[in-house]
């Protein structure tokens, strides 16, 4: 079956991601939680850049959510590492709706902007306010454990985020196939077009740009705990651009594409560390030379409209027809 | 009274500084409806290149006096205005008819390697300017007004009313305004619109590196990384004034200098940044046309 071909390559690398641990070193098993981190990123902001066409440039601003209510709660209120999760994740998703809603409406140059800007004031509250300990950041920030396994080791945040990044993947890619995902593509290529045929262009971007923000915060929260201290160096500008970079040199809206830019965008700066300054110069120009000569990625994504014409058949034709109608009549409604 | 003269001044130097950067973003912005992401970029390379240009004449101290000051600036301006178009030829022009998010992210990607290129050929530190300016000024009200200050802002007003007559009085600038309506209209016109273009670029980089050069003299140090906030700023006056409108792009830089000096006094130094940008994401939430902007349709 042509299924088990295109599985069996997945299968080998969650394999090889699996058993990683055991034949790299603790250097290397550092750099590759590094590379999990900037998957789980990488896929929030591809939901964001890649699917639904908005140019965020201040992603990490969402990381730091995350990153700052788990450490604040668990130091200051001793909350549980497990109970902090749904407080970021909701806090990452208010803060994203309330700096979309209003700039969603304008030309996505002015999102650009404007996220930047956000993701500045985010960064200097942190060093500002007393609560987030100003420059030096939260530190002694407890282990989470599971009934009374303490995720303390390496291996144990590499498992932990392993699992995320899965997670992560799965939930992007499923979206990207669903009906809301191909609405986004839709807002991506024309947005007059895609309001004419009834999609909500504000709430679709608002959503993208929320879930974005959630996946964010969640890749904060588990930073907080791993790195059990956390300053506001970690969320720069520069962060923010080296997510996108992943993002476009994988391929925008491409799920492999963004793996594999995650992947290299983390491995490719410990392979040139003998020219350490030189790296940003020559991410600089990889992203000119990317969008020159090459604008749809290392890895482009596949848009197969004959494959799922023909998978979907009548039943989609037919039964999904009618609740399509009837879903975007209630939305006119409301 | 002291305060708020002392206020004023001090926010009108920072203000021109904001208006001769915003300047380039609006012109850039209103001919080919990019926000180039490394036009604060440009600025610290101006800062850059005149402190090379002042380091190799021998600095303040050989008396070469103001003549010599404003020949260092001059050809800052034309340096930099130069790699403005070299800029726009090799990273923007191949992709004005690409997806708008392409050209966005190459803007990065310029600013990117503008301000590490920078880092390696003068060093991540900051350098102190070779160039001492005095001190010496006029009371008024019991607040200082140093000669510099008054000269920076002259010297600033001049810039700003020599590109309001290139605009308004000549040909190139009716071709800008043209471009800026219907480009395809213009082609067939017969107007050359890649040279408008470029030429553009020049003068909003050549705006900005003179404002760089000052602003690294009047401040006394340079480093690579300082085009990167008073960039965003300087697009915060630009939007503030109205963006695509060049008079409101220099009344937009005045009012953000003035606003965040008296920020400063009220919040503290530490929250300026704060102010600006707060600034900023209200003015597109409840005008984004801006004071003078006139009333641009959301998406094309």
């Amino acid at each position: 079956m042509n299924g088990y071909r295109k599985k069996l390559p997945v299968v080998l690398l969650l394999l090889v991601a699996a058993i990683l641990p055991f034949l790299a070193n603790n250097y290397w098993l550092d750099v590759a939680t590094l590379a999990l981190f900037y998957i789980v990123l990488a896929q929030g902001l591809n939901v964001v850049v890649g699917f639904a066409g908005l140019l965020d440039l201040g992603y990490a601003a969402f990381f730091a959510v995350g990153a700052y209510t788990t450490g604040i709660l668990m130091t200051v209120y001793g909350w549980s590492f497990w109970l902090t999760l749904p407080v970021s994740i909701a806090l990452a998703a208010v803060v994203g709706v309330i700096i979309g809603a209003p700039t969603l409406r304008l030309r996505s140059d002015y999102l650009a902007i404007v996220t930047l800007g956000f993701g500045e004031i985010i960064r200097l509250l942190a060093i500002n306010l007393s609560i987030t300990g100003s420059a030096s950041g939260i530190y002694g920030i407890p282990r989470p454990s599971i009934g009374s396994y303490v995720l303390a080791g390496q291996l144990d945040f590499y498992y932990l985020i392993l699992v995320i990044a899965i997670l992560a993947v799965l939930a992007v890619k499923r979206l990207g196939t669903s009906r809301i995902g191909r609405a986004w593509m839709y807002i991506r290529e024309d947005e007059d077009a895609a309001e004419a045929m009834g999609i909500n262009r504000i709430n679709m971007k608002l959503l993208a740009y929320s879930i974005g923000a959630v996946i964010g915060s969640l890749a904060g929260s588990v930073f907080a705990v791993k790195m059990s201290a956390i300053a506001p160096l970690s969320f720069s500008f520069t962060q923010s651009i080296m997510i996108l970079l992943a993002v476009v040199l994988g391929g925008l809206g491409s799920i492999p594409g963004v793996v594999l830019g995650a992947v290299l965008v983390i491995t490719l700066p410990e392979l040139l560390r003998s020219v350490e300054d030189w790296r940003y110069l020559i991410f600089g120009i990889a992203l000119v030379a990317m969008m020159l000569f090459r604008p749809q990625g290392l890895w482009p994504a596949r848009y197969d409209a004959g494959q799922a014409a023909s998978g979907e058949t009548e039943a989609a034709l037919s039964g999904r027809g009618d609740d399509d109608v009837n879903v975007d009549a209630e939305k006119c409604n409301a | 009274m002291e305060i708020l003269v002392q206020t004023l001044a001090d926010g009108l130097v920072i203000g021109a500084f904001y208006s001769l950067i915003a300047l380039g973003y609006t012109m850039v912005f209103g001919i080919i409806k990019l926000l180039n992401f490394a036009h604060g970029d440009l600025y610290m390379l101006g800062a850059f290149v005149g402190y090379s240009l002042l380091s190799m004449i021998g600095g303040g101290d050989s008396g070469m006096g103001l003549f010599g000051i404003l020949v260092v600036l001059l050809l800052t301006m034309v340096i930099v205005g130069i790699a403005g178009m070299g800029i726009e030829r090799i990273a923007y022009r191949p992709l004005l008819l690409a997806p708008r998010l392409s050209i966005l992210i190459t803007a990065i990607g310029v600013s990117l390697f503008l301000e590490n290129g920078a880092m390696i050929a003068w060093g991540a530190q900051y350098q102190v300017y070779p160039l001492q300016l005095s001190h010496a000024g006029i009371n008024l009200f019991g607040a200082t007004i140093t000669y510099t200050q008054i000269g920076l802002v002259l010297i600033s007003a001049l810039l700003m009313l020599g590109l309001h007559l290139f605009i308004n009085r000549t040909l190139y600038g009716k071709a800008m305004r043209a471009i800026a309506h219907d480009q395809t209209a213009c082609q067939l016109m017969g107007i050359n619109v890649h040279k408008v273009i470029g030429l553009t670029f020049f003068i909003g980089a050549s705006l900005a590196a003179g404002a760089g050069t000052m602003a690294g003299a009047y401040y006394g140090t340079v480093n690579f990384m300082m085009g990167f906030i008073i960039g965003l700023k300087a697009f915060t006056a630009a939007v503030l004034g109205g963006i695509g409108s060049i008079p409101g792009a220099m009344l937009g830089g005045l009012l953000l200098g003035l606003m965040e000096t008296a920020g400063t006094f009220v919040f503290g130094g530490s929250w300026k940044d704060v102010v600006a940008f707060s600034l900023l994401i209200l003015i597109l939430v409840l005008k984004p046309t801006g004071i003078m902007g006139e009333k641009v349709t959301e998406r094309m």
